[in-house]
């Protein structure tokens, strides 16, 4: 086995497993709500790209222009007309609804774009790929979703640690109620923070688009590596969630390149592991967000 | 500038307030006295805008206000020191203050203010604001409620579970802050602390105003019926 290029290869898978749990764990950090429809809101984001590339005939990357604010935009209104509705009333209700969505996008895209499973064409950047240290050849978009990733980690941690809007965050996520009582309007902070998420998540789903294939079934799959991606490196800290989504691209990684039917199984077993040893995750912080 | 008319609140099923109504002039400072239950924490949530009133009504300089969010009766100028402190945990003494500022108000008071006012929390403004003590961290409570530039500051038992020294030393600044105009209900348990600061005092008993009026009209038996009941 080629360990170092198995290793690359499994880091820059994590690279996208990344940005899934920081934006699940966005959420979850600032309103305790688990989204169950993170990752079909993923395919959703790359099927949007294939629409507009469809339409517009702009080239993938572009179509990031676009779908990012509108996938913003998506998330401040499904917070506000109908997450918000329901926060407060236990754990239960934010989980059905968010179920129920889940089942409905998935549904909508097999009515609208079949079963068949779709690739966002992206021409020569689908194969373009830089030498790194004669040990591996590595692909530029998996590399610069890694760079998203981690410019998306210190942009929110400049964000949260410098401004005024950033401090409301993280007040409304030690405790709303007092949040509320500084002029802070919760839902709103709700409705920002669901926006940033799917964001991000736009990103991470037509990088990944333009790499491999996805289908409109694709969502619980990406729900379950956001999952691992918090549990493995722990609720509460951004690099942790980072330091999480890359060992779940390698454990997968590994796994696959053992026996290729080990892929999914090796990064369930190593969350499992975490979850056995570790509860708290690998790299979380008691005190934080 | 405040009026709480007949107000009647309830957690669910159970009755905390029955038909509650007091005044609050403008620059007056008012003591809310009662016992364990009696229903003052419940009766500022309620100005505060975190619970709403089943009926009757609050009215903040002729705006009726219950019914608002808490968020927008802040952004009108009116700040909360709540019962307990509720200090953010993750925020440093500075950002907890800087919260302060969420109520997009413009007035008196800046960071450097309410560092002139309590020059501890200058010293400790980049520890977490819970790892100060809790005579400190009462100080943090009331200098984030001034950072909002209020008109009306509610006080939710800001001398609770402090060493009396450090209470003088609160009430002092509660004076200071009364001085400057901004109108002062204040909360207490503390009947001897609350009635030397007070324009004006109600007292509570189980939900319902017992007793009214000025802490120099007002016997030591009169209170201690109003406040026992017995
Ligand atoms: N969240 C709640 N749910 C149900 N009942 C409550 C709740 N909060 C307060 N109560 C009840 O309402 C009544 C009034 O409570 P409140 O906290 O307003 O009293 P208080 O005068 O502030 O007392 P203390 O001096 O102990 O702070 C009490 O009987 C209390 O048990
Ligand atoms: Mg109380």
């Amino acid at each position: 086995m080629d360990w170092a290029g198995t290793i690359v290869q499994g880091l820059l898978l994590g690279g996208f497993y990344a940005l899934y749990g920081i934006g699940l764990s966005l959420i979850f950090g600032v309103m305790r709500l688990v989204n169950l429809a993170h990752g079909d809101l993923i395919v959703c984001a790359a099927y949007l790209s294939l629409v507009l590339i469809e339409v517009t005939g702009l080239p993938p990357l572009l179509t990031l222009a676009i779908v990012i604010p509108v996938m913003f935009g998506l998330g401040v209104l499904l917070q506000r007309g109908v997450l918000n509705r329901v926060l407060g009333s236990g754990p239960m209700p934010p989980l059905l609804i968010t179920f129920g969505i889940s089942i409905m996008i998935q549904n909508g895209l097999l009515l609208t774009f079949t079963a068949d499973t779709q690739r966002l064409p992206a021409g020569s950047l689908e194969t373009a790929s830089v030498p790194i240290g004669g040990l591996a050849t590595v692909g530029v978009l998996p590399l610069l979703n890694m760079a998203i990733a981690i410019l998306a980690i210190i942009g929110l941690q400049q964000f949260m640690g410098r401004t005024d809007l950033g401090r409301a965050f993280r007040a409304t996520s030690d405790d709303p109620t007092t949040a509320e009582l500084m002029g802070i309007d919760s839902r709103q902070i709700y409705g920002l923070a669901m926006g940033a998420s799917l964001a991000l998540i736009a990103v991470a789903g037509i990088l990944l688009g333009m790499r491999t294939t996805f289908g409109p079934s694709d969502g619980p799959a990406r729900l379950i590596y956001a999952f691992e991606a918090v549990i493995i490196g722990g609720l509460g800290s951004l690099w942790g969630t980072f330091a999480g989504g890359l060992l779940l691209g390698v454990a997968q990684s590994i796994g696959a390149a053992i026996n290729p039917g080990w892929f999914q199984l090796a990064g369930h077993i190593l969350a499992l592991l975490v979850l056995a040893i570790r509860p708290t995750g690998l790299f979380a912080r008691t005190r934080d967000l | 500038m405040l009026v709480v008319d007949s107000i009647e609140v309830f957690y669910g099923e159970f009755q905390a307030l029955f038909g509650v109504s007091i005044e609050v002039a403008e620059g007056e400072t008012v003591a809310i006295i009662g016992a364990n239950g009696a229903g003052k924490t419940t009766l500022l949530r309620t100005i505060a805008g975190v619970l709403r009133p089943r009926s009757g009504q609050v009215r903040y300089r002729g705006m009726r206000i219950d019914g608002r969010p808490a968020y927008a009766v802040t952004r009108l100028g009116v700040a909360m020191v709540p019962e307990g402190r509720k200090i953010f945990p993750s925020l440093s003494v500075r950002e907890n203050l800087l919260i302060g500022r969420q109520s997009r108000r413009k007035g008196p008071w800046s960071l450097e203010r309410v560092f002139d006012l309590f020059p501890v929390l200058r010293e400790r403004a980049d520890f977490p604001g819970i790892d100060l003590s809790g005579g400190q961290q009462q100080m943090l409570a009331i200098g984030r409620a001034l950072m909002s530039n209020p008109d009306l500051i509610l006080m939710d038992e800001i001398s609770l579970g402090l060493a009396p020294v450090i209470v003088r030393e609160l009430y002092e600044t509660v004076q200071e802050i009364t001085r400057a105009g901004t109108t002062v209900v204040i909360v207490e348990q503390d009947v001897t602390r609350s009635l030397q600061v007070a324009d004006r005092v109600y007292c509570l008993l189980e939900g319902e105003v017992s007793l009214s009026g000025r802490p120099a009209d007002v016997s030591r038996e009169q209170i201690s019926l109003a406040y026992f009941g017995v």
